[in-house]
């Protein structure tokens, strides 16, 4: 199946709000190619889209790679950024250490977090304080894999 | 419902280069959150904000919202109206409040 695989890398650069949500763009349009179904575009460019407004807020720069395979979209986003102390409390709902004009664009509600783990259908999260914070999640394409138990979870 | 009839139950302006006023909305969902947008929303939809920054097309474009509309007479600028135009993301805006907006649209059978 190795030979299915579709990879590649966008970088992405703190604080470029104009470019900000591009790379997340550009990876939907590959799945869209790639006649990806709706839904699980959906997930993927919305836990992309989060995962990368999080490095171009909180972080210096980043990469966000991507593999999908026939059955699976996985993503890396990797980057070097003030990292986050307490994983736990920042998944939280509502947790946002966000400033002030990031709320003002719209941001910094703590649901980006937690809006990841809802639509990923595995999650995992390594941060070094001062060094910078990997996050990684895969989301299931076959129906008989773990995504189709989530989503039905999700649909009750 | 479609976009012609939005525009004129709010008085709208459409101010994309790119629009079908033929267009059919189904559904309507105001937020000001970005994270909402993506929480909440419901693909193919009406998103009804204040916010008028270019991160709210990329949103938009991700939560497959349809179009947007901004209240308040709150107008995007060129950058933004721009992105929304490779993006085809038709976009009006009203002198109405949030709360007029979505009231008005509620009461011609546009849900959420
Ligand atoms: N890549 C990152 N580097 C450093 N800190 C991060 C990173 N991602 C998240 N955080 C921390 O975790 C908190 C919660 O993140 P989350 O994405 O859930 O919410 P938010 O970004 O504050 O708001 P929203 O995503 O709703 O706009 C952030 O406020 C920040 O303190
Ligand atoms: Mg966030």
């Amino acid at each position: 199946m190795s030979d299915n695989a579709v990879e590649g890398v966008f970088f992405l650069t703190g604080k470029d709000f104009s470019n900000a949500g591009a790379a997340s763009s550009n990876l939907k349009r590959i799945l869209e190619d790639m006649s990806v179904q709706q839904d699980i575009i959906r997930r993927a460019a919305i836990a992309a889209f989060e995962a990368e407004m999080n490095v171009i807020i909180y972080a210096v720069a980043g990469m966000m790679h991507y593999y999908i395979t026939p059955e699976a979209i996985r993503i890396v986003v990797k980057d070097m950024g003030s990292g986050i102390p307490d994983i736990g409390l920042a998944m939280t709902e509502g947790y946002s250490t966000a400033p002030d004009y990031i709320r003002e664009m719209g941001f910094g509600s703590g649901m980006g977090l937690p809006n990841i783990k809802k639509n990923a259908d595995k999650l995992d999260i390594d941060s070094v304080v001062g060094g910078g914070t990997t996050l990684e999640f895969i989301i299931y394409l076959n129906k008989d894999s773990k995504g189709a138990e989530n989503e039905t979870l999700r649909n009750c | 419902m479609t976009l012609d009839e939005i525009k004129n139950t709010l008085n709208a302006a459409v101010i994309s280069k790119r629009e079908d006023m033929n267009l059919n909305i189904a559904r309507a969902y105001c937020a000001d959150l970005m994270s909402d947008v993506l929480a909440f929303s419901i693909t193919n939809s009406l998103l009804i904000t204040h916010l008028t920054n270019t991160q709210v097309i990329r949103t938009a474009e991700i939560a497959d919202v349809k179009a947007i509309v901004f209240v308040q007479s709150k107008r995007p600028d060129i950058e933004t109206i721009a992105l929304a135009d490779t993006k085809k993301i038709p976009l009006l805006v009203t002198y109405l409040s949030m709360y007029e907006t979505c009231g008005k649209l509620y009461e011609k059978g546009l849900r959420s």
